[in-house]
């Protein structure tokens, strides 16, 4: 398989749980895609209404932000890392 | 970049250290890195450390047996049960004080050559400024989104470096924003995530020893500061999880479009920060919004007068193993797919552990044509409070 993607701690409840998941897409955004189509419950979580990336989930591939390469467009290859990383703020209950 | 130095006055530069501070710190006194004029510089330096809880506990420790001359605490809780799980500074006995005094306390008893100042405030953008005034260095151990904004901004609005450090269940997150020249926090993330998709109580919680790892490191990282020794966690942001034990590095840029640090600055004082997070439209929503509550001893009225009433337990499967009030479970996140299980001809009580999710449920099922549904006021923890206190609170 070509890449992974990292799955954070708060999202795994969307994706059975899994802390990574493979892919052979060629862009982030394929990629991402893919992943919301597997998990369709963790679409909201990463995209907005409109069908943007949350501003308060960052992708990295390998340890660059997505937003200083070319966005979803980033081209993925062979042994590739894509990160998503949501904000966290603590341990408080609702 | 010194960071300390900058804004010290030369007036007690000619302080030396006793000879009881020399035994004390001995152990970084014969290290290079840090020598008496690292030690002079930590007991000249001012640290504002914001909230004293899980991720407080460690650097309080570590920053008061290190001998930084002045540490700041704002925090404005007292001492529960439930902290005492990963706050290492209080003991059984500080339940119910006001966290900085049971902090000021200890901290004191661990290195009574410090001053020790305690604010116990909720930091509000009416005194953030003040208070940040007059230290070097601001660190952030706080728990919720409004005030995470709120310290970024104040940090870039007086210059000073802010040591953020983060987490959630098995995961922390650690970096320092507003080093000179460096990304702020908005750089990272310009909005904070709606009410709705913060992680509920649910998915919440946290591991002990995790806010000791990461309050740990932004100790480290605090005395490096004040040292100028090493290379700064500036520009990087650590990600750590613990479950697989394995650290990981993210390059952080600063947002050339950033709204409080970059090129064109539109945003030029502190806001409403819970407004910024949307935290007040949404404890005004469910209230309102016509959902049906019952209280838990109406509730016991009418489970004792033999009503046929459908009790649904909308919590996570182990928080039914704490306890339970012998409802039905189903997951408030499973419940859209589950939703055929219950028969709408039926009067149905939902609860969860503080009433909050279990309102979600009644407005999602109201949504779905129930309409003989209710939300058991304040949950299980109400339930403990007005009927039967051996259902335990967690």
């Amino acid at each position: 398989m070509a890449i992974k993607l990292e799955i954070p701690t708060a999202l795994r409840p969307f994706t059975g749980k899994q802390a990574s998941v493979e892919s052979d897409a060629a862009t982030v955004g394929e990629a991402l895609r893919r992943l919301t189509a597997t998990y369709a419950d963790l679409h909201k979580h990463l995209y907005t209404d409109d069908g943007r990336i949350r501003s308060f989930v960052n992708i990295y591939v390998n340890d660059e932000d997505i937003r200083y390469l070319e966005k979803e467009n980033t081209p993925i290859k062979d042994g590739d890392t894509i990160s998503i990383v949501p904000s966290i703020a603590g341990g408080r209950r609702r | 970049m010194p960071i300390v130095t900058s804004t010290l006055a030369a007036a007690d530069a000619a302080r030396s250290l006793s000879k009881e501070e020399i035994q004390r710190y001995s152990r970084h006194l014969i290290m290079p890195e840090v020598g008496m004029e690292g030690q002079l510089k930590l007991a000249r330096a001012k640290v504002l450390m914001i909230g004293a809880g899980g991720l407080g506990a460690p650097l309080g420790l570590y920053l008061a047996a290190a001998g930084v001359g002045r540490l700041g605490i704002v925090d404005f809780d007292v001492v529960d049960f439930t902290n005492l799980q990963r706050q290492i500074t209080f003991s059984t006995s500080d339940v119910g004080r006001p966290k900085i005094e049971a902090a000021k306390e200890r901290l004191a008893g661990l290195n009574p050559q410090i001053r020790i100042d305690t604010y116990r405030t909720r930091l509000t953008s009416e005194n953030a400024l003040d208070l940040f005034r007059d230290y070097d260095i601001i660190v952030d151990g706080t728990d919720n989104f409004p005030t995470r904004y709120l310290v970024n901004d104040a940090c870039v609005l007086t210059g000073k470096p802010n040591v953020y450090g983060s987490i959630f269940r098995f995961e922390g997150q650690a970096t320092v924003f507003n080093y000179p020249a460096g990304p702020c926090y908005r750089c990272l993330y310009p909005e904070p995530p709606p009410p709705g998709l913060v992680p509920s109580c649910a998915e919440g919680g946290v591991l002990g020893v995790l806010p000791g790892i990461v309050g740990a490191i932004q100790a480290m990282e605090t005395i490096k500061l004040i040292l100028g020794t090493g290379e700064p966690l500036a520009g990087r942001l650590l990600l750590f999880d613990a479950l697989a034990m394995r650290f990981r590095e993210l390059r952080l840029r600063k947002n050339p479009d950033c709204p409080i640090c970059g090129e064109r600055r539109t945003i030029n004082q502190l806001i409403d920060y819970e407004e910024f997070c949307g935290i007040r439209g949404e404890e005004a929503t469910p209230v309102t919004n016509g959902i049906s509550e019952m209280t838990p001893r109406e509730l016991k009225a009418r489970l004792d007068h033999g009503d046929d009433l459908f009790i649904l337990d909308v919590r996570e499967p182990h928080e039914y193993q704490i306890c339970h009030l012998n409802g039905h479970l189903i997951p408030l996140g499973d419940l859209p797919r589950r939703v055929s299980e219950l028969d709408s001809s039926r009067e149905i009580v939902a609860y969860c552990r503080s009433g909050k999710r279990s309102a979600d449920a009644v407005e999602f099922l109201r949504q779905a044509g129930f309409r003989k549904i209710w939300n058991l006021k304040g949950g299980i923890l109400a339930w403990s409070d007005e009927v039967d206190p051996s259902v335990p609170k967690y």
